[in-house]
């Protein structure tokens, strides 16, 4: 059982949910791994209990490369949580993963969901939040949340050739 | 690769085409504090619903509901009213509930576990379980799937929504002001419906400018928090000859029909494309008819886009020209194809689902209940004219199509015709 605040928020993942344990745990060590089918060796998000392609039950935890461009988003100016409030407008971000993008099929991508923070996993500010949308390129970050329990976030990969992303006007 | 399903075959046989109607309807009224429990409300509707076929509570002996651990269970709405049940059935779920409980109701009568059925939703979606997500919701703590998405702030519909809409106005060109013409129309429509919580017409501009909730939606893009009931009852059409309203059968359904990845459907694209464009291919093969036969359409309008979304991915308008579509028009009253005339839960109230198929009844009835003026024979003289205050009847209105939506990944639909 993983137990801890966050934002407000009582986060807890149980003895039983042992697919999130298991992610939780490496995400802890900002160690960012999925699950690989052990038939069809295709890569999942978010984690489950059978392979989404195939059904096999059977999978291992292999690291991944925490990189990739955002695919859409959402920027939340009405915050429904009320510690999130001080941090308005903040980002959603959905991000597809370099790894296994357009597999296995061209629709089709890891997709990993996670806010805009800075470096150090504190919710980003609007200044960061302005230059970020659709084609953005992020690395992974890591927030910690209290011992064993990290979750993966997004930050701007500055080292990336500098787009024009695609944002919400208005 | 298993998906998309690569066989359309139609869930309804041919043969229950127009086999079953909708022969009541009946609703509280659409309030922001009911003073009322969800079992009373819900015992109200269902009354309300038996009035309006001219049925007894003996008569009813089936019940369904959906909620989401928010509202009464059936045994007790049946026990308030007297109603013996022979068979009953409380669901999970939201927007997509409607259509496919109608098909539950078709299924179960023609399995002869009874005869007719009686369809509710009730909530204090605004004075007790907040259907945007704050207040009791947001307390819960963060476990399982969600510790993917309500962790990260991501908990509200729009919140969840909002990335298929960006992703549309991304890959297409949609804009913002296209989409407002939403509200504008079911603005417009709720000015003439006297039940309709917020009657005030809104312009595009009123819509764009209202402030941000989370972008693409402004405030004005989402629905109305409601406290309130509707019933529906289902029964062979056979059977409904006997009632006193104009038949209204239900030519096709499809129930809870989803994209592929329904659990997080972000992970199968183009995520602008939502669960109309597979549900469609059983819809219209269902019904016998093609959205160009559709009179009328009632759409789940929780925010301007779904109604958008749904539009075009059922086949309204080519892909990616619903911005277009809902904006030149054809879905305000008195244009080809009017949408949600009741003014959906945008504007008349918030029922998840359900009160758009209501209005789509009393449409095909010709019997609107606007603020026409009621003739000698007792029945509603309407004018067909759509100014402020008048007349939400659409002309000679014979073929309606709804549209569920729990999610982008997961909808459901029905046609019905007059006669």
């Amino acid at each position: 059982m993983i137990s801890a605040q966050y934002l407000g928020m009582p986060l807890e993942v149980n003895d039983l949910d042992h697919e999130n344990l298991n992610y939780f745990a490496y995400c802890a060590k900002h160690d960012f791994r999925l699950q690989r089918c052990a038939s069809c060796k295709l890569l999942r998000y978010p984690p489950t209990t059978a392979c989404p392609w195939c059904s096999e039950l059977n999978s291992e935890w292999v690291s991944v490369e925490g990189r990739g461009t955002v695919h859409s988003y959402t920027e939340v100016h009405h915050a429904i949580q009320p510690a999130f409030k001080p941090y308005t407008p903040y980002l959603v971000l959905l991000v597809e993963l370099d790894t296994q993008s357009d597999m296995p099929t061209k629709e089709e991508g890891l997709r990993v969901i996670g806010n805009l923070v800075r470096p150090d996993g504190v919710l980003a500010p609007k200044a960061e939040v302005e230059r970020v949308g659709i084609g953005s390129r992020v690395r992974m970050v890591f927030t910690d949340v209290a011992p064993g329990l990290a979750l993966p976030q997004w930050t701007i990969d500055e080292t990336a050739l500098a787009g024009t992303p695609w944002r919400y006007r208005g | 690769m298993p998906l998309p399903r690569e066989d359309v075959e139609a869930t309804t046989p041919k043969f229950l085409r127009d086999k079953y109607a909708i022969v009541g309807v009946g609703e509280t009224s659409y309030t922001r504090g009911s003073d009322k429990s969800t079992r009373a409300l819900a015992s109200i509707a269902v009354r309300n619903a038996m009035a309006d076929a001219g049925l007894k509570p003996s008569e009813i002996d089936g019940m369904l509901s959906y909620q989401f651990n928010d509202s009464v269970f059936s045994p007790f709405v049946a026990g308030d009213l007297g109603i013996r049940l022979n068979f009953y059935m409380d669901v999970f779920g939201g927007g997509s509930s409607t259509e496919a409980l109608i098909g539950i109701a078709i299924g179960v009568i023609e399995a002869g576990l009874c005869k007719t059925v009686v369809i509710f939703r009730s909530m204090n979606g605004f004075s007790q379980v907040r259907i945007g997500g704050t207040g009791v919701r947001s307390a819960i703590p963060v476990s399982g799937d969600m510790m993917h998405s309500r962790a990260y702030g991501w908990q509200s519909a729009g919140q969840m929504f909002a990335p298929t809409f960006m992703r549309h106005m991304h890959d297409f060109g949609t804009t913002a002001e296209q989409v407002a013409h939403v509200r504008v129309a079911h603005s417009h429509h709720a000015s003439n419906n006297p039940k309709a919580y917020y009657k005030k017409r809104v312009t595009a501009e009123d819509v764009v400018t209202s402030r941000m909730i989370c972008k693409p939606l402004h405030l004005l893009d989402c629905c109305v928090e409601t406290d309130n009931a509707n019933a529906i009852i289902v029964t062979s059409a056979e059977r409904a000859k006997d009632l006193k309203h104009p038949l209204v059968r239900i030519r096709g359904v499809v129930g809870r029909c989803c994209k592929p990845r329904a659990d997080m459907h972000y992970q199968a694209g183009p995520i602008s494309t939502v669960a109309g464009h597979y549900a469609k291919d059983i819809l219209w093969p269902n019904s016998g008819v093609s959205p160009e036969d559709v009179d009328l359409t009632g759409s789940y309008d929780a925010f301007t886009f779904t109604t958008m979304l749904q539009l075009e991915d059922y086949g309204f308008c080519k892909k990616g020209e619903g911005g277009h579509y809902v904006s030149d028009g054809t879905i305000m009253l008195g244009g080809k194809r009017p949408n949600n005339t009741s003014g959906g839960h945008l504007c008349e109230g918030y029922t998840h689902g359900i009160a758009m198929v209501i209005e789509n009844v009393r449409q095909l009835r010709h019997d609107a209940d606007d603020s026409c003026p009621i003739g000698s024979d007792g029945k509603r003289q309407h004018t067909y004219d759509y100014r402020e205050g008048g007349c939400r009847q659409v002309k000679n209105a014979e073929v309606s199509a709804n549209f569920g939506w729990a999610m982008p990944g997961t909808g459901s639909a029905m046609v019905m015709r007059r006669g």
